[in-house]
C-alpha cells in the first residue's frame, strides 16, 4: 500500500468504523431480523421465513398506517412545498426591504424548536374544554364545529398533521428563498418590460427556475412523512384506536409494547424500501430535468 | 414604513395581509408559551390566551428544581460530546479524502464518498430494532454513549461532505509549504486546513447541536433511567409528573426550547447556510 493510500485509510478509519457499526450494520441486520421471530428480552431467534411479511400484507393496521402516511405526504407537499414557495416568493420582493430578512428568520424559528415542546403547546390548543381552537370557533359563532380534535378518530390524524405543518413550513420556505436568490435578476427585469405582473412573473419565471429545488423539497417532505414518528407519538400515541397510526409509531408499538421485534423489523424494511423508492425517483427526475 | 407604502401601492395589500396572518400564526404559540409560563394553573385554565395578571417567575425556578435541570445537563453532555466527536471524525475523514484525491488515488477516496452518500439515505428509524439489540449486547443501553454514538454516526456523512467541499478550496501550495517546513500530515491538517475552515466547522457544529438537542426517537428508547434522559425524552416524564401544575410545565418547555432558539438568534448565518445545503433536516 502506498503512503498516500495508507494515509487515507488511517484518516477515514474512524468514520468507516462508526458508520459501519451504527448505520450500515443495523440496516443489513434489520433485513435479517425481519425473517425471524424474537423477543427484546431473550437472545434466541426463531427463523420464520416470510411469515412477518405475509402478516404485513394482511394487517389492517398497516393499511391504516399507509393511508395516514399518504395523507401526511399529500398535505405536507401542499402546505409546505406549495405555500412555502409562495411565502419565499413574497419574501423575495424588493419592496419589503429589511423586513424580508427579519421575517425569513422569524418564520424559520419553529424549525429549530424541539418537537416535544411544540407538541405539548398544541395539546393545550386542542384541549376540548379549555383549548384555544374551540374557544376561537365559539367566538366566531362556529361553536357547532367544536371537537376533541386529538380525541376523535375522524380528526386526530389531521390535527397531528397540522402541527407538523406549523413546524416545518419555515424550513421549506428557506430552501426556496435560497433558490430564488440564485435566479438572474435580468429575467425579472425583462418580464417587467414585457408588462408581466408579479403573479405572471411567479408562474413564468420563479416556478420554472426553482424546478430542481421543487423536486428536492418534495422528496424531503415525502420521505419525512414516510418516517414521521414524534408528532403522532407525542400527540395521540397513534390513537384513538389506530386512527392516527403511522408506519413508525406502529413499528415502535410492535417492538416495545407487543415485543414482536421481528415484525417491527419487517415494518422498518417497508419504511426503508419506501424512502429508497422516493429517493431513486428523485434521481430519475433530476436526470430528466437536465 | 409599511403602512405608507400600502397607501401608495394598494396592490400589495393581499400580500401584506398574508404575511401578517402568517406572522400571527407563527408568533402566537411562542407568545402563548412565554405568557403562560408566568401564570398560575388557575389562570391558565381560566384565560390562557391573555397576558398574566401576576407574573409568577417562581414557575421557572420550580421547573428547574423539579427535573428540568437534570434533563438539561444530560442534553448538554450528549450534545457537546456529539459535536466534538462528529467534528473530529469528519475533519479527519475529509482531510484524508482531499489528500488522496490530490495525489492521484481519487478512486480510493470515492469509497469514502460513496459511504457518505449511502449513509445519508438511511433513516435512523430503519436501524432502530438492530441498534436497540446492539446497545444491549454492548452494554451501552441506558447510558449517554447509547445516544452519542448513533447521533455521531448519523451526522457524519453530511458533515464530511460539507467539510470536504471547503477543504478542497485550500490552496495546494500552502499544503506543500507546510510539508517542506517539516510538518507531518496531521500537523498540516491542524495548522493549515482547520484554521482556514472555521466557518464551515461552526456551521456543522450548529447543525449537529440542533440535531442532538432535539432528537426524540433514540432518546426515548435507548435510555430508561429518568436521571439520564435528555430534554426531549425527559419532558415526557416531566409532563406526567406535573399533570396539574401547568404553569411550571410550560416554564419547563420554555427552558427546554431556549438554548437552541438563542443559538439560532446568535448564529443565524451558520444555521441558514447549513440548512440551505438541503436534505440535512433530521
Amino acid at each position: 500500500m502506498s503512503r498516500r493510500a495508507l494515509d487515507l485509510t488511517i484518516y477515514s478509519l474512524p468514520f468507516l468504523l462508526v458508520v459501519g457499526v451504527f448505520v450500515f450494520y443495523p440496516l443489513i441486520a434489520n433485513f435479517y431480523y425481519s425473517f425471524q421471530a424474537f423477543s427484546a428480552f431473550s437472545p434466541t431467534m426463531r427463523p420464520v421465513g416470510l411469515e412477518n411479511y405475509a402478516r404485513l400484507m394482511n394487517d389492517p393496521v398497516i393499511r391504516i398506517a399507509f393511508v395516514n402516511v399518504g395523507l401526511y405526504a399529500a398535505l405536507s407537499v401542499l402546505c409546505q412545498v406549495a405555500f412555502g414557495l409562495v411565502l419565499a416568493a413574497i419574501l423575495s420582493q424588493a419592496f419589503l426591504g429589511r423586513w424580508a430578512r427579519f421575517l425569513q428568520a422569524f418564520f424559520f424559528l419553529p424549525v429549530v424548536m424541539s418537537i416535544t415542546v411544540i407538541a405539548f403547546v398544541f395539546t393545550f390548543f386542542y384541549d376540548p374544554m379549555t383549548g384555544l381552537i374551540n374557544e376561537l370557533l365559539a367566538a366566531v359563532g362556529l361553536g357547532a364545529w367544536q371537537r376533541a380534535w386529538l380525541g376523535e378518530s375522524a380528526t386526530a390524524i389531521y390535527a397531528v398533521i397540522a402541527v407538523s405543518q406549523w413546524q416545518s413550513i419555515g424550513y421549506v420556505m428557506m430552501l426556496f428563498v435560497v433558490a430564488i436568490q440564485g435566479i438572474p435578476r435580468d429575467l425579472y427585469e425583462a418580464a417587467e418590460l414585457d408588462g408581466a405582473g408579479p403573479v405572471a412573473q411567479f408562474f413564468y419565471i420563479t416556478v420554472p427556475q426553482v424546478r430542481e429545488m421543487l423536486i428536492v423539497a418534495t422528496v424531503i417532505t415525502v420521505t419525512g412523512s414516510i418516517t414521521v414518528f414524534s408528532e403522532p407519538h407525542i400527540l395521540t400515541g397513534g390513537g384513538p384506536g389506530n386512527s392516527s397510526t403511522v408506519l413508525a409509531t406502529y413499528m415502535y408499538r410492535s417492538a416495545f409494547f407487543r415485543d414482536e421485534m421481528g415484525y417491527a423489523a419487517a415494518i422498518a424494511s417497508v419504511i426503508f424500501v419506501a424512502t429508497m423508492m422516493v429517493s431513486l425517483l428523485q434521481l430519475r427526475l433530476f436526470g430528466k430535468a437536465k | 414604513m409599511i403602512p405608507a407604502a400600502i397607501l401608495r401601492h394598494p396592490g400589495r395589500l393581499p400580500v401584506i395581509t398574508l404575511l401578517a396572518l402568517h406572522t400571527v400564526i407563527v408568533a402566537y404559540p411562542l407568545f402563548w408559551m412565554v405568557s403562560n409560563s408566568l401564570k398560575t394553573t388557575q389562570e391558565i385554565y381560566a384565560a390562557s390566551w391573555s397576558l398574566p395578571t401576576r407574573w409568577v417567575f417562581e414557575n421557572y425556578a420550580e421547573a428547574w428544581v423539579r427535573g428540568i435541570s437534570g434533563y438539561f445537563m444530560n442534553s448538554v453532555i450528549v450534545t457537546g460530546s456529539t459535536i466534538a466527536l462528529t467534528l473530529a471524525i469528519s475533519a479527519l475523514a475529509a482531510f484524508g479524502m482531499v489528500r488522496a484525491e490530490a495525489s492521484g488515488i481519487g478512486r480510493a477516496a470515492n469509497v469514502v464518498f460513496l459511504a457518505c452518500i449511502a449513509g445519508m439515505l438511511v433513516a435512523p428509524q430503519v436501524a432502530l430494532v438492530p441498534l436497540y439489540k446492539m446497545m444491549q449486547t454492548l452494554g451501552l443501553h441506558n447510558s449517554h454513549l447509547a445516544l452519542i454514538l448513533p447521533y455521531t454516526a448519523y451526522r457524519l456523512p453530511i458533515t464530511i461532505l460539507l467539510v470536504r467541499a471547503v477543504f478542497l478550496a485550500v490552496p495546494r501550495d500552502l499544503d506543500d509549504c507546510a510539508n517542506i517546513d517539516g510538518c507531518n500530515s496531521f500537523q498540516v491538517l491542524w495548522h493549515v486546513y482547520l484554521p482556514m475552515s472555521r466557518s464551515i466547522l461552526l456551521t456543522c457544529a450548529v447543525l449537529t447541536a440542533y440535531y442532538a438537542w432535539n432528537e426524540f426517537l433514540f432518546a426515548i428508547i435507548f435510555i430508561d433511567s429518568d436521571r439520564l434522559k435528555t430534554i426531549p425524552a425527559g419532558l415526557m416524564n416531566f409532563r406526567d409528573a406535573l399533570m396539574t401544575d401547568w404553569g411550571v410545565l410550560v416554564a419547563g418547555l420554555v427552558i427546554a426550547a431556549a438554548p437552541i432558539i438563542l443559538l439560532f438568534i446568535v448564529a443565524q448565518r451558520y444555521f441558514l447556510s447549513g440548512f440551505a445545503t438541503g436534505a440535512v433536516k433530521g
